[in-house]
């Protein structure tokens, strides 16, 4: 029980620290960096939640994906972050104020919730233990949310869309390949039979 | 010693609040906000995932599936609009980007 423990305040502990330096570096890179180990403590909570399934895939997607992105769009934007970073501490007041309703609302229902008596008659797919997590959240997700799932493959699919949409650019001075006018060629229009005058060359011809 | 359900909550709503935090310190850098906005939803996911084990239910798992989805295609649209916007105007600072202000 110890270890469980432990380990819950070693994940939980790198967790919250590294998400206070995501939005304390300097440097954006840093805290790409900060966010990923965020995400990957939190996937170790996850683990030990129960929820494998997820863990791996808050690993796959965000750590392999998002993060990723993340990484490139701050290597790819040409920015004085340094001068971004100027005047943050201005609004250190308000931040640390509304910041700090928000923690002791949190917690003040963090401290005095209870599980209304409604709940466990409610429940709509018990968690079983002998079947594994992944395979239960399949038993679900492709029977009674299946909807639910479609709907969020409609989502990715139109982001995907979107992002290639809005970030497509047609340069001018590249030349490019226009596969129909190369078919739609014919002997009529691609050349010309000329008829060289001995002596004379072809500049009195054309 | 036991690791309850409070713990877990204590946890996300700390991410919560850095999310939120994050937002106001880095008014300027719209790359942060972004990031803060990951944090947030990974607060709700810490939530979601939490009461789905200790209530037995497996369907607060799927909805975090489902919002882990939503996270995922809005950091790529977020970060679309922000290279088209760098590529148009030269600067990511947040107070310049009010050209529908009229």
């Amino acid at each position: 029980m110890i270890v469980v423990a432990l380990f819950f305040y070693l994940f939980a502990g790198i967790c919250v620290a590294s998400a206070f330096m995501v939005i304390a570096s300097k440097n954006p890179v840093h805290s790409v960096l900060y966010l990923i180990l965020a995400f990957v403590n939190a996937a170790g909570l996850f683990v030990m939640l129960g929820a494998e399934f997820l863990a791996m895939i808050l690993i796959v997607v965000y750590v392999g994906a998002v993060a990723v992105l993340f990484l490139f769009v701050v290597m790819m934007l040409d920015v004085d972050f340094a001068e971004l970073k100027q005047g943050a501490l201005q609004y250190l007041p308000i931040g640390m104020l509304i910041g700090g309703i928000f923690l002791a609302e949190l917690l003040l229902v963090v401290g005095a919730w209870v599980i209304g008596p409604g709940v466990p008659q409610a429940i709509t797919a018990p968690i079983s233990a002998k079947v594994p997590n992944i395979e239960a959240i399949g038993l679900v997700l492709y029977t009674r949310y299946a909807f639910f799932f479609e709907a969020a493959g409609m989502i990715l699919l139109v982001a995907m869309v979107g992002a290639i949409v809005l970030t497509l650019q047609h340069r001018v001075r590249v030349r490019r390949q226009d596969i129909s006018e190369q078919v739609a060629r014919t002997p009529a229009t691609a050349m010309e039979v000329v008829k060289v005058r001995t002596g004379q060359g072809l500049g009195s011809n054309t | 010693m036991t690791i309850g359900l409070g713990h877990y909550l204590s946890v996300a709503a700390v991410l919560f609040t850095f999310g939120i935090f994050g937002i106001f310190l880095n008014r300027k850098n719209v790359i942060i906000i972004l990031m803060s906005i990951e944090l947030i939803l990974l607060a709700v996911n810490i939530n979601l995932v939490a009461f789905s084990s200790y209530l037995g239910d497996i369907v607060g798992q799927i909805y975090a599936l489902l919002v882990l989805t939503v996270a995922a295609a809005e950091a790529a649209i977020g970060l679309a609009i922000l290279v088209v916007y760098y590529r148009n105007s030269g600067s990511i600072a947040v107070e310049d980007i009010n050209l529908m202000k009229g």
